[in-house]
């Protein structure tokens, strides 16, 4: 019996039939529901590997400690000591592989980073000696007078 | 119309599975894969900032952005501090040049200059992705290209993401922007390929002053998780009910 509703009625099917078929290629197998459930944990699970895999490029002291030891015993015995090396060289990736060498950052905006004086008493920043850098020898770079990596006054 | 309570159950359960067969078309679990949902992990990262110890010198940020890649001069950014100055007469001042990646080196606020003597507190406060044990940002992706972890760490799925920007807009935190070259969806990633190597995040290891901290709050002996247990700490916009897990030592309340 030929009827008006049944034929509608395959198509539709067929539809999410062919609907069905066409995830079933796009969707990644790893797809799916995990530890944190439907509304938080519904993902591509190799995503997570694909993240951790990332390139780390901050190596930290410990890392510059055997082929720089002069600067870093310098640097330890300072009141620099808790400033990471990298914060002024950059980070150090596969260094001295790649890059052979770390930048030089001479720069004044560096030092007054936490140097320039603000007038901020309750906060951390008015305990570290704080210059005007439109005052204290303008134009000059600070590293021409201050050892950046030991920059202890005694004996000054 | 009679019925008697067998008909009933029948007709209930017939109907029952009549709604539950085209759903299950789309979607069978495995065992594996129902056991991995209720096991629940041993480690959960969680943040603490201590707002007293923090200078502002941006050293986090200019980490962050070099470590995770986030073009350098695009006026996005993963982390950033933000500067607040309140004066005396209750007004306040709030900026965050650039995110704080070149440090605060100048007493002006906002282009304004203040006058020391008008301020009655000035501090800086570091801010990054919360990992929300909620995150709604989550909850709105249409496509589940951005999830949580069961470490609780919320990534996005690059290859995944549609752009749609759902996610940028329901964050209550703001820490949610579009990657300039990826044009995906951006956040935080609490430096998980740092952690599961048992380093701390960029933004950690750069920070001089220890102002930043980042633990496992699963494990009652981690130093974060002594402090959040035993110290008064607070959260950013807790009436959202995100349940943020990056806790601030000394939160004032003019930050938000
Ligand atoms: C495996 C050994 C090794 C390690 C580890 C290492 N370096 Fe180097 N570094 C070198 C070598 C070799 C050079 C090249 C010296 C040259 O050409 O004068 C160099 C050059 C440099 C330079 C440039 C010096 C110049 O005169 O231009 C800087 C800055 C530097 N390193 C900093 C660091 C820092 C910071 C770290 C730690 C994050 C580090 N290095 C770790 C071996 C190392
Ligand atoms: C506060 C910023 C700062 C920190 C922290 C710092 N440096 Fe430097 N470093 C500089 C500056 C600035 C120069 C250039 C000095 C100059 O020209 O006199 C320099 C120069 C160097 C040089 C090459 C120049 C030379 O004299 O041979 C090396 C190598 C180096 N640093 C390694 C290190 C290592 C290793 C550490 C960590 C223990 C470190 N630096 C920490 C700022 C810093
Ligand atoms: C021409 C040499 C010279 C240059 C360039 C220079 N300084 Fe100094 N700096 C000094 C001398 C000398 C002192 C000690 C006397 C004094 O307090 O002025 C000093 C003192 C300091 C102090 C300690 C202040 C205190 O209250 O005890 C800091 C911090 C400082 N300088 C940072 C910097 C920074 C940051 C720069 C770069 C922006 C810089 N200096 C550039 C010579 C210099
Ligand atoms: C991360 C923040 C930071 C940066 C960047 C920084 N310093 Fe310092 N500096 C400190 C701290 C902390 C101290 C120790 C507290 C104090 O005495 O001010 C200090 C101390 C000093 C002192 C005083 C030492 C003394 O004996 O009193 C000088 C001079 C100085 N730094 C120069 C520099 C120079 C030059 C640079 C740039 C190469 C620089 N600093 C960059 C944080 C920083």
């Amino acid at each position: 019996m030929k009827s008006h509703v049944l034929r509608p009625l395959w198509v539709v099917l067929v539809v999410i039939g062919l609907i069905l078929v066409a995830r079933y290629f796009v969707v990644p197998p790893d797809f799916g529901i995990y530890e944190r459930g439907f509304m938080y944990g519904f993902h591509r699970k190799s995503n997570e590997k694909e993240w951790e895999a990332f390139k780390v490029k901050y190596r930290t002291k410990t890392y510059c400690k055997d082929c720089h030891p002069d600067k870093y015993e310098s640097n330890m015995s300072s009141k620099h000591h808790v400033i990471q090396c990298e914060n002024c060289h950059g980070p150090a990736i596969d260094h001295p592989e790649n890059p052979p060498k770390l930048t030089i950052n001479r720069k004044r905006s560096l030092c007054i980073r936490c140097h320039a004086y603000l007038p901020y008493p309750t906060s951390q920043r008015a305990k570290i000696k704080g210059i005007d850098p439109k005052e204290h020898n303008p134009g000059m770079e600070c590293v021409t007078c201050h050892n950046p990596h030991k920059p202890d006054m005694e004996g000054w | 119309m009679r019925q008697t309570r067998r008909e009933f159950l029948k007709t209930i359960t017939r109907g029952a599975i009549a709604t539950a067969l085209p759903i299950g078309a789309f979607k069978f679990l495995s065992p594996r894969e129902a056991r991995a949902a209720v096991a629940s992990s041993n480690v959960r990262w969680g943040f603490l900032v201590d707002t007293y110890k923090c200078v502002g010198c941006g050293f986090c940020v200019k980490a962050c952005k070099l470590e995770n890649e986030v073009p350098y001069d695009a006026p996005v950014t993963r982390t950033w501090v933000e500067r607040y100055v309140i004066l005396k007469n209750g007004r306040m001042l709030a900026d965050t040049p650039m995110g704080a990646r070149d440090g605060f080196t100048d007493p002006k606020v906002q282009e304004q200059e203040v006058n020391p003597r008008d301020i009655a507190k000035a501090f800086f406060v570091p801010k990054l992705c919360n990992q929300c044990e909620n995150p709604p940002c989550v909850q709105v992706c249409p496509v589940g290209a951005t999830y949580q972890r069961a470490d609780g760490v919320v990534l996005v799925d690059r290859s995944w993401c549609i752009g749609c920007g759902y996610c940028i807009m329901a964050c209550p935190y703001g820490v949610r922007f579009f990657h300039p070259i990826y044009h995906t969806a951006e956040k935080c990633t609490f430096c998980i390929h740092r952690l599961v190597k048992g380093m701390n995040t960029a933004c950690v290891d750069a920070c001089p002053f220890g102002a930043r901290k980042v633990g496992n709050l699963k494990d009652p002996n981690d130093p974060v998780t002594q402090v959040i247990l035993n110290q008064r700490v607070a959260v950013l916009k807790p009436e959202y009910g995100t349940k943020p897990q990056a806790f601030y030592i000394g939160l004032d309340e003019n930050v938000r």
